[in-house]
């Protein structure tokens, strides 16, 4: 018995296997370096190429990236849920939007740094109580955060603008750019730039021994406490680290977009970053941008298929959530890992393909 | 191949394959010119909205396109605007400025819009408004009634539609100042610039007849609490500065705890079918039979329009017909009209612009002074203001929900002057004559 649940943790838990093979013999962190460095060369090459539009569309795929890869740490790794976190998009998006308004002077990066840092303190506080609860009370406080948190803009309308929210306009690009590089690419290049880097301290720390605690704490709560870790303090540090990747998410939306309002930040976007999650993989980084290419791109591509089809306004408008939810079925039913997972299965039957063909030569 | 490369190349490809949808020219940028006229071919010209088909401002609101779509699709079989079909493309933003602000930048950047119609929404549409403007993209008739569209200096490509909230609230605070004299007043408003220009004339005129102030969320259909705490004040009227779906909430919550009181609703949320639908459907969803008739009779509105039941109208028979013609199976509403009539409108503006169309062109036809729609009040376009409608006729809803005027239209501006009658000479369909002559 002991042997077949190890089996079936293994196969539920393919992050936990992926150690073994470091193969270019680098150091983790400078790999995850240049493996950035190649994944920024190549966006900001492809940002020279597509139009306009398609700049913005990247940089939306950036930040849900961020955002799904802090709850793939959170659920995937530490196997917390959250039904939260459109709560710390919102609080970097409010927190980048007033410093914005009320602290001009004040460069993006640093705007950027301090929407991490208030949605990391929030995330302290949710995590504490967090840590405290399991499975569906977990998951219920957490809704209950990302459904009561917009509400804030009701107590303070002159501050946060009411139902209105906020706009402005985020002024980052370096003087010498202007005119040359168009804005819509520079913000793609701002939006990957912080995601990359995040996605290496991200990468860096599931390989590491915090990975390992994640994931002991995950599995079994009780062995990882017997080999002497603090499971409290590991959930709420897991807590925190998810909350800043919403952060920065919120944060880079509204640098993006230029506005941070309540109706933006509904539990349905909480909803879609967990679905995203689920049907990239849960258990790995990759997945994160799995599922925030379907996120931005199911959306766009119903959209252009009930502009195509012309369909009534009633088809049309449920039409992209159906398809969503369709595809999540289809893709959990084929592959219950998510798309990675089908991914890693196909690189498995390749590789397995081009060992029997060495094989029999 | 190590696995760097491999990881690389996989994510390049995916991201190639994400965005191959657009690939293409750049000539959007920094340099923005209104003297372009992208969206423009021999026989067309491509313009685009952002509409609430869903969300919490869809019902009532998501059948305006649907009127402007059934005013294009008549204006077009008789040989369009200056030889061109209008081609109208509606995105659904759901009432979320972030859905907004994506929309718009793909109809612009992407769809390379030739002018933007009547992007619906104060907290969606005002997250756009300096995208356009430093796009150098036309417009035009805002649905909506905040001040922020009239402001040519900082918006020079922006232009209302709809009376401000701030006028509609004056005409109102007015009426209720000489007609329930003394009675204590209760406000009900969207917390957001509905609410706060709103309350900018109202306070004119009644602010020491208010006893309570209450702002929803439109996120939020819980409006128990508000009407809970208007009816505690004691407040004999509610003026609601509601979107359509918090009016009818607003009424059938005030039915349901017992409290009778008059009801005084803006423009923006008094289309009494609109109304009924909606009362039936809540009612429903409730749990009860609603008799909305009943719910609306005495009901108090402000508008603009010529409204839907005045048959003898010419403008109304005009709208019947495309109506008949195009959209038999769709209630004819004052919402539905409201569409007909921006597409209308926009319509005189492209013919005014010429055949020889720019951008800027459009905007100079519609800053011209020209402009006389259906609507009851004149338009307030000029070279120094980019206001809509400038006032509001006040009416009441009878026992079978229709509609009678108890105040002829008036006109007024959004400072402190005064309100005055609008005497307005109407052209007529015919007169306006947009598919004879070119100009």
């Amino acid at each position: 018995m002991p042997a077949k649940s190890t089996a079936l943790r293994d196969r539920l838990t393919p992050g936990a296997q992926a150690p073994a093979r470091t193969s270019a013999g680098l150091p983790p962190l400078i790999r995850h370096l240049l493996l950035a460095l190649a994944a920024l060369a190549v966006i900001v090459g492809l940002t020279f190429v597509v139009d306009p539009f398609t700049n913005v569309r990247l940089a939306t795929v950036g930040y849900y990236l961020i955002a799904v890869a802090g709850l793939t740490l959170l659920t995937g790794f530490n196997g917390q849920v959250s039904l939260g976190h459109g709560a710390f998009m919102f609080i970097g998006a409010y927190t980048v939007a007033l410093l914005v308004l009320h602290v001009p002077s004040l460069p993006f990066w640093a705007d950027l740094l301090l929407a991490a840092a208030a949605s990391g303190v929030a995330g302290t506080l949710a995590g504490a109580a967090a840590a405290r609860l399991h499975g569906p009370y977990l998951a219920g406080a957490t809704l209950a955060l990302a459904v009561g948190l917009p509400a804030v803009t009701q107590r303070f309308p002159d501050l946060l603008g009411g139902s209105n929210g906020l706009a402005f306009t985020v002024n980052s690009r370096p003087a010498a750019l202007a005119g040359t590089i168009p804005t819509p690419q520079w913000q793609a290049w701002v939006v990957w730039t912080t995601v990359l880097l995040a996605l290496v301290v991200l990468a860096n720390l599931t390989r590491s021994r915090f990975g390992r605690t994640l994931r002991a704490v995950r599995d079994d709560e009780v062995s990882a406490e017997l080999a002497g870790i603090h499971i409290g303090r590991t959930k709420i540090l897991a807590f925190v680290l998810s909350a800043i990747c919403g952060g920065l998410a919120g944060g880079l939306q509204a640098f993006l977009l230029g506005t941070a309002a309540p109706g933006s930040f509904t539990p349905v976007l909480s909803l879609s970053l967990l679905a995203a999650m689920v049907l990239g993989g849960i258990g790995s980084m990759w997945g994160a941008l799995w599922g925030a290419l379907a996120l931005v791109y199911f959306q766009a591509w119903s959209e252009d298929l009930t502009h195509a089809l012309d369909l009534g306004t009633d088809i049309a408008n449920n039409l992209p959530l159906a398809v969503y939810g369709v595809v999540l079925i289809v893709v959990v039913l084929a592959f219950p890992q998510g798309i990675q997972g089908g991914v890693r299965a196909l690189r498995t039957r390749l590789s397995r393909l081009r060992r029997t063909e060495e094989g029999s030569r | 191949m190590n696995r760097t490369t491999v990881v690389a190349a996989t994510l390049a490809a995916a991201l190639t394959l994400a965005s191959c949808s657009g690939a293409g020219e750049q000539q959007t940028g920094d340099t923005a010119d209104a003297g372009a006229a992208p969206g423009v071919t021999d026989t067309s010209v491509l313009i685009g909205t952002h509409q609430p088909l869903t969300g919490p401002a869809a019902p009532g609101y998501s059948r305006i396109s649907v009127g402007a779509r059934a005013m294009f699709d008549y204006i077009n079989e008789n040989g369009g605007v200056n030889g061109r079909k209008i081609e109208y493309r509606v995105e659904d933003d759901g009432y979320n400025p972030t859905r907004t602000v994506e929309v718009v930048k793909k109809l612009v950047l992407q769809d390379q819009v030739f002018a933007l119609l009547g992007g619906l929404g104060t907290p969606t549409h005002s997250k756009v408004i300096e995208f356009l403007n430093t796009e150098k993209v036309p417009d035009l008739l805002v649905s909506s009634g905040a001040l922020m569209w009239d402001d040519p200096a900082k918006s020079p490509m922006t232009f209302g539609y709809q009376v401000d909230y701030t006028r509609e609230g004056k005409i109102q605070g007015d009426w209720i100042k000489k007609n329930l004299a003394g009675k204590k007043v209760g406000l009900m408003y969207q917390n957001d610039d509905v609410g706060r220009d709103s309350q900018k004339g109202l306070d004119q005129f009644i602010a020491d007849q208010v006893v309570a102030r209450q702002g929803y969320d439109p996120a939020n259909t819980d409006v128990v609490p508000q009407i809970s705490t208007l009816r505690d004040a004691g407040a004999e009227v509610i003026v609601c500065s509601c979107v359509p779906a918090f009016t009818a909430l607003s009424i059938l919550n005030s039915a349901k705890l017992g409290y009778r009181a008059q009801f005084v609703v803006s423009s923006i949320g008094a289309d009494p079918a609109t109304l009924t639908g909606l009362l039936q459907e809540f009612g429903k969803r409730g749990g009860t039979e609603v008799s909305a008739p009943q719910l609306l009779n005495g009901l108090v509105g402000t508008g603009y329009l010529p409204d839907v039941s005045r048959a003898d109208d010419p403008w109304i028979k005009l709208l019947r017909e495309v109506h008949q013609k195009y959209i038999p199976n769709e209630q004819l509403t004052n919402t539905v009209i409201f569409g007909m009539v921006q597409a209308f409108t926009f319509a005189q503006a492209l013919k005014a612009a010429g055949r020889d169309l720019t951008r800027q062109k459009l905007v100079d036809a519609m800053s011209s002074g020209a402009l006389e729609g259906p609507g009851l009040t004149p338009f307030g376009y000029t070279r120094q203001s980019h206001s809509g409608y400038t006032g509001a006729f006040v009416f009441k809803i009878n026992p079978d929900t229709t509609t009678t005027e108890i105040q002829p239209p008036m006109v007024t501006d959004r400072e402190s002057g005064p309100i005055t009658p609008a005497n307005l000479q109407r052209k007529t369909p015919q007169e306006i004559n947009l598919f004879g002559g070119t100009s």
